[in-house]
């Protein structure tokens, strides 16, 4: 990929930012999440909730379904492939999906090897728990990084834990020597270059987004004041009572999310929020896949 | 100068940046309150979809209108420029609608088909014009001015004191573009 067009891809998800990006699996769920303000839909054939309910094998979905939800909105489309299965990403670029997410809510087909991302001319999004694993996507070509939270599960502690601690290790890296960075590289297992970036700018070279059990307009705003740029939401709206309401609720939190007085009257009537399951209760942990 | 910047969604922190090197004060506009008292306000890059509904819900529709049409100094860009139109092609929505022209969305296609090139701009020379999803100018009422054009396509024009452009100039490092918008809400500033 040349350096122009990973440019030209980190400036998509430049546009993302403040928005909410929103899993969807039909064409009538994504006009109603183009309608509520999303910023993006995420098209997949089973929301991360029913993969887990449903086992097995999940992988990329049928590239005539996503077609279909091109076809119905005009903000950009995103598609999930499995991580390391560059043959799924090949394919998602050939029918011109805007970005690409190499992720761990489908089944992994490499334990070893992520995606060569930088061999794509779309853009790549991939998870991570700490910084250490959203440096080395980035240093593969990921023009975007969101947090992984734990899919599917209703449950905001997992996208909290790792928002936090990749802001906290981004203000150690701000605060050391710059003699010190070479082993704080080598122990964050990423190249110097980007450590010695994140060291000068005090950010990731590229956009992060919260992703992973966001389910109420408060835990969209939770996520915004803890540092995320914007919002995956999956399984929290079409899980829930009113998934056109609770969209667009989300939606104005994220805008307004030091506003707890708006956030506050966004957050009546909403009806049924997603059943969460916490993460005692479940025996498939995908943020654990691909590190 | 108090520049305010929509913010609703979108690059407006790039815009910011620009501006607060340059040496105006930037406020953050998200409800009819923020437009108090402003010299000049910027739209900024992001899903215009997205940005239009929040216009509406949030009250700054039909104040932020007045403001513009009375000729508060307008830079919008990409999204921005969507948000002016008088016109959207394909589509019976419009939003702020004070610029007449008729843009269309997407005009370039997907991410694929996003691009960067080096194009004159009147008045300001040669610039680096990034395209990301980018819509393009289709149509101008006669007294629009057209200030570039990339391939036969209408890519920034000037109505009054609105600037209308396809492209990102807050993810450029030339600054040429704000540069010569902050120099329209000085001018206009003396009128007060």
């Amino acid at each position: 990929m040349e350096q122009t067009q990973y440019e030209l891809n980190k400036g998509l998800a430049q546009m993302l930012k403040g928005g909410v990006i929103m899993d969807v699996t039909t064409p009538e769920q994504a006009k109603i999440a183009e309608e509520a303000g999303a910023c993006a839909v995420m098209a997949l054939e089973r929301i991360p909730a029913d993969i887990r309910a449903a086992g097995g094998v999940s992988r990329m979905s049928d590239p005539k379904m996503i077609r279909g939800i091109q076809e119905a909105v005009s903000i950009p489309v995103m598609a999930k492939c499995r991580i390391g299965h560059f043959v799924e990403a090949q394919i998602l670029q050939a029918i011109e999906i805007d970005y690409i997410d190499e992720s761990e809510v489908l089944s992994p087909a490499d334990d070893v090897y992520h995606i060569d991302k930088t061999a794509f001319q779309v853009p790549f999004v991939c998870g991570a728990r700490d910084l250490g694993e959203a440096l080395r996507r980035i240093s593969e070509g990921a023009a975007m990084i969101r947090t992984k939270g734990e899919p599917g599960t209703g449950d905001v502690v997992q996208a909290v834990r790792h928002m936090r601690k990749m802001n906290a290790q981004i203000r150690q890296l701000v605060s050391m020597k710059k003699d010190e960075l070479f082993e704080a590289a080598k122990q964050l297992q990423v190249p110097y270059e980007l450590a010695l970036y994140v060291h000068e700018k005090g950010k990731l070279p590229v956009v992060n987004f919260a992703a992973g059990g966001v389910a109420t307009p408060a835990d969209a705003a939770l996520m915004m004041q803890l540092g995320a740029e914007g919002v995956f939401v999956g399984s929290g709206i079409f899980k829930s009572g009113n998934p056109a309401k609770r969209a667009a609720a989300i939606v104005q939190a994220v805008t307004n999310y030091t506003d707890a007085a708006l956030i506050a009257r966004l957050s009546e009537d909403l009806g049924e929020a997603m059943v969460g399951i916490n993460p005692d209760e479940i025996k498939l942990i995908m943020e654990e896949r691909g590190l | 100068m108090n520049i305010g910047v929509l913010a609703l969604q979108g690059a407006f922190i790039e815009h910011e940046r620009i501006l607060t090197k340059l040496g105006a004060v930037c406020t953050e506009v998200r409800q009819p309150s923020d437009l108090h008292g402003l010299d000049g306000i910027v739209l900024p890059g992001g899903e215009s979809t997205v940005q239009g509904q929040l216009l509406q819900k949030s009250g700054l529709l039909a104040p932020l209108r007045e403001l513009v049409t009375d000729g508060l100094p307008t830079l919008a860009t990409c999204a921005g420029l969507i948000l002016l139109a008088q016109k959207i092609r394909d589509s019976s929505v419009t939003h702020l609608g004070t610029l007449p022209v008729t843009v269309k969305r997407n005009a370039y296609g997907r991410q694929l088909s996003s691009f960067v090139t080096l194009e004159s701009v009147r008045g300001i020379g040669s610039y680096p014009m990034i395209f990301i999803r980018a819509p393009y100018v289709e149509r101008t009422a006669r007294n629009v001015e057209v200030l570039a054009e990339v391939n036969g396509n209408i890519v920034a024009v000037k109505y009054g004191n609105q600037i209308g452009l396809s492209f990102h100039p807050e993810l450029s490092e030339n600054l040429k573009i704000h540069e010569w918008f902050l120099s329209l809400c000085a001018k206009r500033e003396k009128y007060f």
